[in-house]
């Protein structure tokens, strides 16, 4: 494990890619070949079941350290890891074990069934035989989440790079159904495996967003313009009789969405589509609020079915008669996509997403403002003559979103951030004026400057008007611009409405408390959205 | 009556009639050691070891009555015995220890009890109430010993040496930097801004013994920082002067670092956990050597270290005071002092 340790801290020791993608090139040659496939499993998201549950790890970790709970819930919220704090905490190790990292995940795995006196063994034995760095790893292995800055993308140019293959082929083969146990790290890359299995999906390709003016891009008849939707990326195999739903986090979502079983009937084999799992009623899309109801369920009920009827709006054809036909042009490709869509029967569920027309970037951008009564995010350019590309890929495809709703709020709690920020207050909750009370709706962390971060905890120092526990609440003075993307109902909420990613827009200094907005601005805006 | 009040200007001994660590301008200020956050302009007097006397020069002008003491040395200010001990936070960093009819305070400054082979080592004193710092007040700080912390570093540079990459430490001007140049001399060539430059220059005409360092200049050439060692203050961490240099790796030095969101927020690409203040194992074996019946912590985690003082046993209250700034100096010092490289291509 101490390779895969220093394989860590080598990633987090650089900000720059190709620095890391060299830290992973150089560990693919020199690793343990069992210790490989396990860790491409760990950075594509590929989790074991968790063998000892959280609160027991937490449990005993306080015992070892010897502080009280309180401490160490203070020393989370500080260090904003819960493997990091652990390994932190403990008193330093009184022996030292080098094992490779394939062990130490066969040995957690074989905790499963064990009764907890075992487990609790196992794992201060471990914690006693590791430094503080490997200690974390360790932590992650038992949690499998296992998140450390490495895209996909990042990791397939490194494998392509370290195993001198075609980088699609290594994407297209790393996806999907492999158990780290079962292959070996040739295989792996050589994707021998690959045409074995009718699920496999390509590699996404995703768009930029696109800051610049569009004219930047050339003339406007090169570019073929969509409306971009607020749903979930999918992609739809239909090989050998089978039929899969892939979604952008390389999850089989099948299961999820039975409107869509129909396909399996309606699409010839070997046809592979991508577009957007949406939320659609009566030809309609929906907000994304309605569409989460039927996120990430593992049983769905009829009145789901009712409320959130799923749509699936496709925009691209990857595969034609068993044919990969990614390397064509987009033009080429839309019009294939046209022609399989007619042979559908049914045609109320699956739809083409429609091309917007335009002759000048001007007409364009006058459309655009209207995205938001379809339930659209903006617009998508895609360059007639692209070929799909795996992964983002600048130059070929863009988003150009509409720019965020925005509503004004006065901070009224703060509590301090984690790491260096941890003597800062930077993490502020913001309310609307409803009546003559405040009430909270929202809690960012990010979009100040340093120096703003520095004014803002200044200015909490003074004006704390009460402490519970990390939080203080604030005098009720200083104006927030908040930027979001939704809105959506929610119980869970005093304001009984949600704000989707709230962000700090900026500090409106020019504003006094009493020209926030209301909460009942709030309620028209989500009236207008349903 | 107590030994010290904390005022809105600073920590004051009304017997002795004078303050330790002033903010705002007094008649005469005992002062800790030269970081900004102690030692601020416009005092009649300062006290202080006969070290800190140069930076004090550096930082607020030569035209200063100062009076210095030895670590040890004890005089009397209107009755109150005054003596400094060492503090090991920074060469000349002291704690001031008062003594008034058998009452003891000693107020710390900043601490670290790891000898760092620069500063004077730490050296417990007993006291009745003594006065503590917080800045790692958690039990997630727990420093490696030193020289595992500078092998990290030398095995970074080594690394960027073979890669062709310029190695360039972040560390304070006072402290942190000398720290460096004496951990790393002899491995490769040191390269110094202006700022850590005349520090040491301050010291060594004060008769420390200090390794050799190269000053950057205008002439300095880039092929040869990049074959060497490059530490600058962290005001020029995020600026151009550094993306300059060829194919530049930045590493942050400081406490800070033990903890991954610390490296990320900080820009840099390496971070190491070397600090100058105690560690959470450090200030409380610290505090129970000097057997002190009250502790006051000034800034870092006041509220949490406090708490759990009380509640092993130890009278702990949290004191508000102007510390534990130290950033904010280094910008004020060192914004306008860009050197410039000439260029190579």
């Amino acid at each position: 494990m101490r390779r895969f340790t220093e394989l860590i801290q080598k990633l987090e020791m650089s900000n720059k890619t190709n620095d890391k993608i060299t830290a992973l090139v150089e560990y693919f040659n020199e690793a343990d070949d069992m210790d490989k496939p396990y860790v491409i499993a760990m950075f594509t998201g590929k989790r074991p079941k968790r063998p000892v549950n959280t609160a027991l790890i937490k449990q005993w970790a306080i015992e070892q350290s010897g502080i009280p709970e309180w401490l160490f819930a203070e020393s989370y919220h500080s260090v904003g890891d819960l493997s990091e704090t652990i390994a932190l905490v403990l008193p330093p190790p009184e022996k030292s074990i080098d094992r490779k990292l394939h062990e130490w995940i066969n040995d957690l795995s074989a905790l499963h069934g064990k009764d907890d006196a075992y487990k609790k063994n196992f794992i201060l034995d471990s914690w006693n035989s590791l430094e503080t760095q490997e200690r974390f790893i360790f932590n992650k292995l038992i949690s499998g989440n296992f998140r450390i800055g490495v895209s996909n993308k990042m990791l397939v140019n490194a494998l392509a790079k370290q195993s001198d293959t075609d980088s699609n082929k290594i994407m297209h083969s790393i996806m999907g159904k492999w158990q780290p146990a079962d292959i070996t790290f040739d295989d792996l890359i050589q994707g021998t495996h690959v045409n074995t299995d009718n699920s496999w999906p390509y590699p996404f390709c995703l768009a930029y967003a696109l800051e610049a003016e569009p004219e930047s891009l050339g003339e406007p008849n090169e570019w073929q313009a969509e409306w971009k939707w607020d749903g979930i990326r999918g992609q739809v195999v239909k090989r050998n009789g089978e039929l899969f739903i892939w979604s952008r986090g390389e999850e089989l979502v099948t299961d999820q969405f039975p409107e869509l079983h129909f396909l399996l009937d309606e699409l010839q084999d070997g046809t592979v589509l991508d577009g957007e799992i949406l939320s659609v009623k009566d030809g309609k899309v929906q907000s994304f609020s309605t569409l989460q109801q039927r996120l990430n369920r593992k049983t769905i009920n009829k009145s789901q079915l009712e409320e959130a009827p799923i749509g699936f709006f496709t925009y691209d054809l990857l595969e034609l008669n068993g044919k990969d036909i990614r390397e064509e042009s987009m033009a080429s490709r839309r019009e294939k996509l046209e022609m399989v869509m007619t042979t559908l029967k049914t045609t109320d569920v699956v739809a083409l997403s429609p091309t917007v027309p335009f002759n000048s970037w001007d007409e364009l951008a006058e459309i655009r403002l209207s995205s938001r009564d379809i339930n659209s995010e903006g617009i998508m350019l895609k360059k007639r003559d692209s070929m799909y590309h795996a992964g983002r890929k600048r130059g070929d495809w863009w988003k150009w979103k509409i720019n965020p709703y925005t509503v004004d709020t006065v901070m009224i709690y703060a509590q301090k951030g984690s790491g260096r920020r941890a003597n800062f207050y930077t993490d502020y909750t913001f309310a609307v004026r409803d009546g003559d009370k405040l009430i909270t709706i929202a809690k960012a962390y990010s979009g100040l400057t340093d120096k703003e971060i520095k004014e803002v905890n200044s200015f909490v120092l003074k004006n704390a008007v009460e402490k519970f526990g990390p939080v203080r609440t604030v005098k009720p003075e200083l104006v927030f611009e908040i930027a979001f993307e939704g809105i959506a109902e929610s119980k869970r909420h005093k304001a009984g409405l949600a704000l989707r990613f709230p962000r700090i827009a900026r500090w409106r200094k020019d504003k006094k408390a009493d020209e926030i907005n209301t909460l009942d601005d709030l309620r028209q805006l989500l009236q207008s959205t349903l | 009556m107590a030994l010290i009040n904390f005022t809105s200007k600073g920590i004051y001994c009304k017997q002795g009639d004078f303050y330790i660590d002033p903010w705002k301008p007094v008649k005469l200020a005992v002062t800790t050691h030269g970081h900004a956050d102690h030692v601020k302009w416009g005092n009649d007097a300062y006290l202080c070891h006969e070290l800190t006397k140069p930076i004090l020069h550096r930082r607020l002008g030569v035209d200063l009555k100062i009076q210095t003491l030895r670590y040890n040395e004890e005089i009397s200010i209107n009755g109150v015995k005054v003596s400094l001990f060492p503090a090991g936070h920074v060469i000349g960093s002291s704690q001031i220890r008062l003594e008034y009819k058998g009452e003891i305070c000693v107020v710390s400054g900043d601490y670290k009890v790891e000898y760092d082979g620069i500063s004077t080592a730490f050296e417990p004193v007993k006291c009745h109430s003594f006065v503590s710092e917080s800045t790692f007040g958690l039990p997630i700080y727990k420093w490696q010993p030193q020289e595992v912390v500078l092998s990290g570093i030398k095995d970074w540079i080594s690394d960027n040496h073979d890669k062709k990459k310029t190695s360039v430490l972040v560390a304070y001007s006072l402290g942190k930097a000398q720290r460096l140049i004496n951990g790393l001399a002899g491995y490769s060539d040191i390269y110094v801004h202006n700022s850590i430059a005349n520090l040491n220059e301050g010291f060594i005409n004060a008769g420390v013994n200090l390794p050799e360092t190269i000053r950057i200049t205008a002439d300095t050439k880039k092929d040869d920082m990049q074959k060497g060692i490059v530490i600058v203050p962290p005001a020029l961490a995020e600026g151009r002067w550094i993306k300059n240099l060829i194919n530049p790796a930045t590493g942050a030095c400081s406490g800070w670092m033990q903890v991954r969101a610390g490296r990320r927020w900080r820009s840099a690409d390496a971070g190491f956990a070397l600090s100058d203040h105690a560690d959470w194992p450090g200030l409380l074996s610290a505090i129970k050597a000097t057997e002190a019946e009250k502790v006051y912590i000034t800034h870092g985690f006041t509220a949490t270290f406090s708490k759990y003082l009380n509640e092993i046993g130890i009278a702990a209250e949290e004191v508000k005071t102007q510390y534990g700034n130290e950033n904010d100096e280094e910008v004020l010092e060192t914004a306008s002092e860009e050197p410039k490289i000439e260029s190579q291509s």
